[in-house]
């Protein structure tokens, strides 16, 4: 068994990174287990592989590991995590060891983290609507299930708070099917791991979720693998085991940065800002692990955030995102400075998925012509917003003022919303309805006339006023 | 056979390689992961794997298979779905499950379904054949023959010649060069990485009708023409490229993704077997052949996969058809060779890219064009890239190198994708190199009143552009009525019929006779509308009208239904203005009544 060689021939340590000598035949992805001077163990991957040596990249930190006393074994596996049912209610750190002081996982089958692609032609495409309650999302940039949306966010906006509330309030229409929350937190703060967690025992959702929590003064090489060892294990309970699984990602920008660090540590050939050129296809391996399979009962739903640097939407980091999501929530420091909770500002927003899981049916059949006439609508306020700081609203034809009216209505009754409320989609809609209907009927034509003449005017026709 | 010396992501690097040549197909380790020779030193090679190399030790064994990179090319190709080096994907699914293992391999075209083969009544036994001759076809589908022709490399007497029922590996015919006698068969291979040769290229004359308004009418492309799609992510490359899958009037598609969402695919897939080819009535899948390597899959084989899908699409036009391709995205391709060259540890040029990235963008779009094929037959392959520019800024060096090459820029702008208006085309900054060449056909086939329309339309558009940016300065209630009612045209263009949408069922397709349709009444609109606010009339009362409405709801009006709809609207427009002149006259005349009276 190759267990069995120890090898103290290791020739340099440089940052996350070890090379190991006279390494006859060390396998690509290959595992070690890295045993200190000291007794300490620590495991690590090869990076790369030749009838010399091999790099090693170090999962935990490097120091203590000297030239002499330090012994390195090959494992013959690549990283593999039990996956299993019994993780459900429990709680990992970021390599997948218990945090919360219960046993270790014995059951289950050994399970690669990479994964593999999925076969384009066994994907089955998404299309039941998730109603999460909120407004700005359900009306106007539905989710749906095996769809992968990123909350693209800055520092200091509420982008937790928006998460948990997804997770608490999110249902499918008329199904009572198995779900499940696996929460993966990566290099997030002790206080933010606590508020998830805290939230999830709130609400009872504890019992269906797994977490893996790296936190920020945890290893950042252990970053790599946390968001794999999630989804792995979100690929089990949803394929093997029929759950309809929401994987959150939280958060992204800090596994970006331990992917730079490996790079550069590995003398890389730099792409945009010092990330590696590989990132996108980086990333891809993990944003493609959401969807739905055929003939399978169950789904992967990913809800990532990634904080913008400096709120700059074209930083690699959520630029690469939005190439591979499925759309991208957009949260905005203006609207959340006007006091509007959830800051979900509709115009940098979308999702790619809404068609298909909208309309008659599903939601109802005005849904996409009133999303449509809300976007433009709220899109003509901006420009009639950013005319009228030139030339005073004064100067503006009726028309504009008009719309200028119904761009502060929209934020303040359509987007804005308690943390707490849930709003069904009928509610939604109507509430779309009645902002609509204080514009002229003939300016409505991203609307289907029958849809106009169907809802057009008939203010709170769901209720009483809101 | 060699031995791996050096396991490095994508990269293997095998000694003991030599007599092998460079882009050799090579089978790597005991799991024979496919792969390519790209350089050679000495004895040793440097391999791209085309697999996920996780596993792979020193010391396993290289084996050469002496043959480039190539697909195999044959009737049963169309309506199937292959990854980045051909292999099928629905065949996979079936021996891997739903996630692609390592070391899979599987026949691209089925070698067991036989194919009526009728050979052609002027070749017999004993003619001279030469490269690319037609010999005979298949029926593959419906409307597609699929011509049996002379592989490459390949002229001379022909021997034996059969007809009946074939599997695509059994001969149909053998040819003499006076040497050797070829055996034909209904599949033959081809080299990915060379274009196939032609006899000559023709200039652009004739467009590509993809039923979008804005490119047919404003910047249309030329059957065998070249236009790039350069966007942020979110500006709807990808709806847009799929529509033109679907509407395109080419007689083959050929929709590469390339390093892109899964998900896409799966939409292509479960959407186009449902919808029908609007020049045949048949099932779209079956002019269709997806190429589809998505970003999480190896990406080796994402860089080959832009050119399995051009010699799919090569060979088709070799029949003498219309191919079209669909390129989403060239910027993951270019990823993909950055990311090997990185490598190999080539010196970078801009941006990390290898420096001989324009030149493979330009040697790639080059394989487009009309032709005159070896045979005789005309045929054309129109390729139409995305591109994925970092941030949404064409500055970088792909989107560069593209339109250095490209006749057709639409560029897609995010702001319009904000405001929902799709296709995002910006029409300030798109053009169009063919549109002059292809002024002659548009003139004969719609009519001069469209040529001239769509000249008029761009002037409405630019004049409107320019004094949106005075509004921005002064507010439009500064503007006089003439300008107001030029910002109210400008906008009736810009919403009626540049905006179209590709979810509508009627919108989704807009021929060329409803755009002619919809076009003329709109400008007809306009004359009137600009004469009406000379002579007094408000702005207001104008767009007021009901033929204002009328024509913002053309867009909803079927095919068979536009002509009389516009002769309608141009009736109720004539009258609607007539009424309105009326009013003003009477009003000059009261007031002019009012003023003698208080004289």
């Amino acid at each position: 068994m190759k267990l069995d060689i120890k090898y103290n021939t290791i020739e340099s340590v440089a940052g996350p990174l070890v090379v190991v000598g006279k390494v006859k035949s060390a396998a690509y992805n290959e595992i070690v287990r890295i045993r200190l001077g000291s007794g300490e163990e620590r495991l690590g991957q090869v990076l790369e592989t030749s009838d010399q040596h091999a790099v090693v990249q170090v999962f935990g930190p490097t120091n203590g590991i000297d030239v002499k006393n330090t012994s390195v074994s090959f494992l013959g596996e690549t990283f593999t995590v039990r996956a299993s049912e019994d993780m459900l209610g429990r709680v990992f750190d970021g390599q997948g060891r218990p945090k919360d002081g219960s046993g270790m996982m014995l059951r289950g089958e050994k399970r690669d983290i990479n994964g593999e692609p999925i076969n384009p032609a066994s994907r089955a495409m998404p299309s039941d609507f998730i109603e999460t309650g909120i407004s700005t999302i359900d009306g106007l940039n539905t989710l749906v299930r095996g769809q992968k949306l990123p909350l693209f966010s800055g520092s200091g906006l509420p982008h937790n708070e928006l998460t948990a509330q997804i997770t608490r309030q999110a249902r499918v229409k008329g199904s009572n099917e198995n779900f499940a929350v696996v929460f993966a937190g990566i290099g997030i703060t002790y206080d933010d791991a606590g508020y998830f967690i805290g939230e999830f025992r709130k609400t009872g959702a504890m019992k269906r979720t797994v977490s893996f929590i790296n936190l920020a003064d945890d290893p950042s090489i252990e970053r790599i693998i946390t968001p794999r060892l999630a989804l792995t294990t979100a690929e089990h309970l949803a394929y093997d085991r029929g759950m309809h699984v929401l994987v959150i990602l939280n958060d992204m920008t800090n596994y970006a940065e331990a992917l730079r660090e490996l790079s550069s540590a590995r003398e890389e050939v730099p792409g945009r800002r010092g990330y590696p050129g590989y990132m996108y296809t980086d990333f891809a391996g993990i944003y493609e692990r959401a969807g739905i399979l055929k003939g399978k009962k169950g789904s992967i739903t990913q809800l990532n955030v990634v904080t913008m640097p400096s709120d700059d939407v074209t930083h690699p980091i959520p630029d690469l995102t939005g190439y591979i999501t499925e759309g991208q929530m957009f949260l905005s420091r203006e609207l959340f400075n006007k006091g509007i909770y959830p800051p979900v500002n509709p115009l940098g927003s979308l999702s790619r998925l809404m068609n298909s899981g909208i309309g008659k049916g599903k939601t109802r059949e005005d849904h996409r012509g009133v999303a449509d006439q809300l976007y433009g609508a709220y899109a003509r306020a901006q420009d009639a917003k950013a005319l009228s700081s030139i030339v005073g609203v004064e100067a503006l034809s009726e028309s504009d003022r008009r719309y200028l009216n119904f761009g502060n209505e929209f934020e303040g009754r359509f987007v804005m919303q308690g943390p707490y409320e849930s709003r069904d989609i009928e509610q939604t809609l109507s509430i779309g309805w009645d902002l609509l209907s204080e514009l002229p009927e003939s300016e409505l034509t991203r609307i289907k006339e029958e849809y106009v003449k169907k809802y057009y005017g008939k203010l709170g026709h769901n209720g009483e006023k809101r | 056979m060699g031995i791996i010396e050096k396991v490095s992501g994508p990269l293997v690097v095998a000694k003991d390689m030599l007599g092998s040549n460079m882009y050799d197909v090579v089978k790597v380790g005991k799991s024979s992961l496919i792969g390519e020779i790209i350089q050679l030193k000495g004895e040793s090679a440097v391999i791209q794997v085309y697999e996920d190399t996780t596993g792979l030790k020193p010391g396993e064994p290289v084996e050469s298979t002496g043959l480039p990179l190539s697909v195999k090319l044959g009737p049963g190709l169309l309506g199937n779905i292959y990854d980045g080096i051909q292999r099928p994907l629905k065949l996979l699914e079936r021996q891997s499950g739903a996630f692609i293992g390592r070391g899979m391999a599987a026949e691209p075209l089925s070698k067991s379904k036989k194919w009526k083969f009728v050979h052609n009544k002027d070749v017999k036994s004993g003619s001279t054949v030469g490269e690319g001759d037609i010999l005979g076809h298949v029926q593959e589908t419906d409307f597609i023959k699929h011509q049996i022709m002379v592989p490459h490399g390949v002229s001379g007497k022909i021997g034996r010649l059969e007809s009946g029922e074939f599997t695509v590996d059994e001969v149909i015919a053998e040819v003499h060069d006076g040497s050797k006698a070829h055996k034909v068969t209904l599949a033959q291979q081809r080299s990915v990485r060379k274009a196939m040769r032609v006899r000559r290229k023709f200039r652009a004359d004739e467009p590509l009708i993809t039923g979008q308004r804005i490119i047919d009418t404003l910047f249309p492309i030329a059957k065998g023409g070249t236009a790039s799609i350069p966007g942020p992510f979110g500006a709807g490359k990808t709806v847009l490229q799929q529509a033109m899958a679907k509407y395109a009037d080419s007689d083959i598609v050929v929709y590469i993704g390339c390093g892109e969402r899964g998900n896409e695919m799966t939409d292509v897939l479960t959407e186009f077997p449902e919808l029908k080819d609007p020049k045949t009535g048949r099932p779209l899948m079956e002019r269709t052949v997806l190429v589809a390597n998505t970003s999480n899959m190896p990406v080796a084989a994402r860089e080959a996969s832009i050119y399995t899908g051009i010699t799919i699409a090569e060979y088709y036009r070799d029949m003498g058809y219309d191919v079209a391709i669909m390129a989403d995205s060239t910027s993951r391709w270019a990823e993909a060779m950055r990311e090997i060259s990185a490598r190999l540890e080539e010196m970078p040029g801009e941006e990390g890219y290898p420096a001989y990235l324009p030149k493979r963008l330009a040697e790639y779009y080059e394989r487009s064009g009309k032709v005159e094929n070896l045979n005789g037959t005309v045929g054309s392959v129109t390729i139409i890239g995305a591109v994925s520019p970092p941030g949404g800024d064409i500055s970088e060096p792909v989107s560069q190198g593209t339109l250095r090459v490209v006749k057709t820029f639409w560029s897609l702008d995010a702001s319009l994708a904000g405001s929902r208006h799709f296709p995002a085309i910006n029409w300030l900054s798109s053009y169009s190199l063919y549109t002059n060449a292809l002024e002659y056909w548009y003139e004969k086939n719609v009519g001069k009143e469209f040529t001239d329309g769509r000249k008029e339309a761009m002037k409405l558009l630019q004049r409107e552009a320019e004094l949106k940016d005075i509004v921005q300065l002064v507010g439009e209630d500064a503007l006089p009525d003439s300008e107001k009612m030029l910002l109210e045209i400008g906008r009736m263009l810009r919403e009626d019929y540049l905006r179209q949408s590709a979810f509508d069922d009627i919108d989704a397709y807009s021929s060329l006779k409803k755009q002619d349709a919809m076009l003329r009444t709109m400008l007809h609109f306009a004359k009137l509308a600009n004469d009406a606010v000379k002579r007094g009339a408000n702005v207001s009362s104008i767009i007021s009208t009901k033929s204002r409405t009328e024509i913002s709801r053309m867009k909803a009006v079927r095919d068979g239904e536009i002509e009389s709809a516009a002769k309608k609207i141009i009736n109720l427009t004539d009258s609607e203005f007539a009424a309105l002149l009326k009013e003003i006259d009477a009003g000059a005349d009261t007031a002019k009544e009012e003023a003698k009276r208080n004289k």
